[in-house]
């Protein structure tokens, strides 16, 4: 069976598919974070709010990762 | 991207309303002057955030109105949060920062409003606003630290032997702030408001309707959340970095 259009097109699509992959992992390590820092905050609420500010920076740098997976996409479907 | 128009009846398009249109004129040319519906809704928000910022906190009042007592819950906010991250020293640039979460909080809460235009959804808006976050906190923290600034990439505390190691991995994790920094916003605003309209391309097929409607309430709901929360994260990401610039040691 023969293939039509352009393979290298095709390719680049299906890689972008691939690189979205990635945002998953994002996810597992942002909801790990949150994970923590609720279970840690149940067992000392006192503590708790201080700490909000480190747990939205650790989220962000959790998901820089993903960020980076889906500027791969951007890059397969639209630059290359 | 697919194209195709079939006879279906179900056409979604969800990247049709971050289209950047030229108002005036319909020969469709884009040059750099010309004034866009991005160009619109940045001034809208500009002119949201005077309305609230200084028209709603005109009276000085004692017993605040209800437009002063939001400027004053937001300004104490943003003025804790620099103050708890980036400590005393970096009270004197509160003013960029406060600007910056205005400005971005208001521009998401308006894309949200139906058939605008959310101009931070664009990587050309929210990079414009991180590179000159990068460049602000990279001058600053050579100005304030001279060539110590450097040894934000030489960590005195680890080994030896892993120390060049762990300068290039900071070396490169310093450049890519802009690029995370810009792409996290408009990322979350892009694929919430795609999110949004693929489901209410759903809603044709009658149905699906009701399920579809629910859906677009729930995930409304959501980006509601999500636009405050990246907000936050894009200033709390500012003064992390501009904590690094004041401290550089680790």
């Amino acid at each position: 069976m023969a293939i039509e259009g352009d393979l290298v097109q095709m390719g680049a699509y299906v890689g972008a598919g691939l690189a979205c992959t990635g945002m998953g992992g994002a996810a597992v390590g942002v909801g790990h974070v949150v994970g923590n820092y609720l279970s840690g905050a149940l067992r000392n609420p006192a503590a708790a709010a201080g700490q909000t500010a480190t747990m939205f920076i650790g989220i962000a740098f959790a998901e820089a990762l993903g960020i980076f997976s889906f500027l791969v996409a951007l890059l397969l479907m639209f630059a290359v | 991207m697919a194209t195709e128009d079939g006879g279906s009846g179900l056409n979604i398009h969800p990247m049709d309303q971050f289209l950047v249109k030229p108002l005036f004129g319909n020969d469709g040319t884009i040059s750099m002057f010309t004034v866009t519906n991005v160009t619109l809704w940045l001034a809208i928000a500009v002119g949201c955030v005077v309305a609230l910022m200084v028209l709603g906190t005109r009276g000085r009042a004692i017993v605040p109105s209800r437009s002063q007592s939001i400027a004053e819950v937001i300004y104490g906010f943003v003025h804790k949060m620099v103050e708890d991250i980036a400590g005393k020293e970096g009270l004197k640039y509160f003013p960029y920062i406060f600007t910056l979460f205005i400005f971005i909080l208001v521009a998401n809460v308006i894309g949200l409003l139906p058939t605008s235009f959310t101009t931070t959804s664009h990587i050309a808006v929210t990079a414009t606003m991180a590179i000159a976050v990068f460049l602000v906190v990279t001058v600053l923290g050579f100005v304030k630290n001279g060539a110590s600034f450097l040894s934000l990439f030489w960590i005195s505390s680890a080994p030896l032997v892993l120390r060049p190691i762990l300068a290039l991995i900071e070396v490169i994790s310093y450049f890519v702030r802009p690029v995370s920094h810009s792409i996290r916003l408009a990322g979350n605003m892009m694929a919430g408001h795609a999110v949004i309209k693929v489901f209410a391309g759903f809603a044709v097929v009658y149905w699906i309707a009701p399920a579809s409607i629910v859906a677009i309430t729930a995930i409304y709901a959501l980006e509601t959340l999500v636009v405050c929360i990246q907000a936050y994260v894009f200033t709390i990401l500012t003064c992390v970095y501009l904590n690094d610039a004041l401290h550089p040691h680790h």
